[in-house]
């Protein structure tokens, strides 16, 4: 039964994947190219290709794409479910848990040294958006190899987030339209 | 009344997912904006918490984000309306390009719009984590600023495992309410 297949395939994604992002990606390529014969490799990379340009998490994409591919739209739907099922049960566990005894000291200590380091981290996701968005592709980060124009992109997204309090969906989209208007005039 | 808030938690994470281009923390700055300094449903220590949260449990942060936010927002009903207004655009998107994946790939205004987008979700974590950065150092805890310098750090610099930084700090968080209890006795 294909559907039950795909559903325990990214039900075992889901369930081990921490870390989010990429960390999903070897366990994706185990289950679709190696261990079925979902996806050929250069499918696969085809497949992560469109996972960057695209929005939502590479694991739902993969699920829906892989899915669609072996058994049409009930195959996405039961690869997608597989993928987020995990999570829901033991993520609202834990927030059941946080929300109840969230006043308990001990629970209050180990949250206030959380903290900090969720904002640690939220900060080194930036800096690797940053380093990738103002180097392009160079692998070697160098004063020459910046690119200036998204250097002044960034800053005015900046200024209109932090002075102008401007939906940062909005900002978003200005600009990759101040990028393509600079391409189109130069 | 309720109804109301569930509805607007649909269109919230729809929104929010259909333009979240660059994986897991970038949909979390966003979450933290709308349900956090627009909409005031979630303080912005709580929402640090279910950010740890759903950092530190298996599947996408994404998915697991609007999981915490949606059951502290409107319980088990919120939580699924949370998951579908995620799920649902990645859900269409791939399904139809999947089929138009080639024409896709080669428009080079598709490619430069992304580009540019890439300078303003940097921009989006760049003003998230100033913010809170901001209120963390005025609580003047040495303690809570040298663990996000340090978290910082090692997993920018050194490519430290998320995980490992999480259950540290869940270790001294451990020693920290010991101490505290010690002291109040003492």
């Amino acid at each position: 039964m294909i559907l039950l297949e795909l559903f325990l395939s990214f039900l075992q994604v889901g369930l081990f994947s921490f870390g989010g992002g990429y960390a999903a990606l070897p366990l994706i390529q185990n289950q679709v190219v190696t261990l079925h014969p979902w996806l050929s490799l250069s499918e696969f990379t085809d497949l992560v290709t469109i996972s960057q340009m695209t929005p939502g998490p590479i694991a739902i994409n993969s699920a829906t794409f892989v899915g669609q591919k072996i058994a049409g739209i009930w195959g996405a739907i039961f690869a997608t479910i597989g993928c987020i099922l995990p999570s829901c049960i033991i993520v609202s566990l834990l927030a059941y848990f946080y929300l109840k005894y969230r006043k308990l000291s001990m629970l209050q200590g180990i949250l206030e040294t959380l903290r900090p380091a969720v904002i640690a981290m939220i900060a080194t996701a930036g800096v690797s958006i940053l380093v990738s968005a103002f180097f392009g592709e160079n692998t070697v980060h160098t004063l020459s190899s910046m690119r200036i124009d998204m250097m002044i992109i960034f800053a005015i997204g900046m200024i209109l987030l932090q002075y102008k309090k401007m939906d940062p969906i909005y900002v978003m989209i200005l600009c990759g339209m101040m990028k393509l208007i600079e391409y189109l005039i130069l | 009344m309720k109804n109301n808030k569930l509805i607007q938690l649909f269109v919230s994470t729809l929104y929010l997912s259909a333009f979240t281009f660059g994986g897991g923390y970038v949909i979390v700055t966003l979450m933290k904006k709308k349900f956090v300094d627009t909409l005031h449903w979630i303080d912005q220590d709580e929402m640090l918490d279910l950010v740890a949260i759903a950092q530190s449990s298996p599947g996408a942060i994404a998915v697991n984000g609007a999981i915490v936010v949606g059951y502290k927002i409107a319980g088990i009903p919120g939580l699924l309306v949370s998951i579908l207004g995620t799920i649902i655009p990645p859900f269409i998107i791939i399904s139809a390009i999947s089929v138009f994946y080639e024409i896709f790939q080669s428009n080079i205004y598709v490619k430069l719009i992304l580009d540019g987008m890439q300078a303003g979700v940097g921009a989006v974590i760049c003003s998230v984590v100033y913010d809170m950065s901001k209120d963390l150092i005025k609580t003047k805890s040495w303690m809570n600023n040298a663990i996000m310098m340090i978290a910082f750090v090692v997993t920018c610099f050194f490519n430290v495992n998320v995980i490992y930084v999480i259950l540290i700090c869940i270790a001294i968080g451990v020693v920290r309410t010991f101490y505290h209890k010690g002291s109040d006795h003492g």
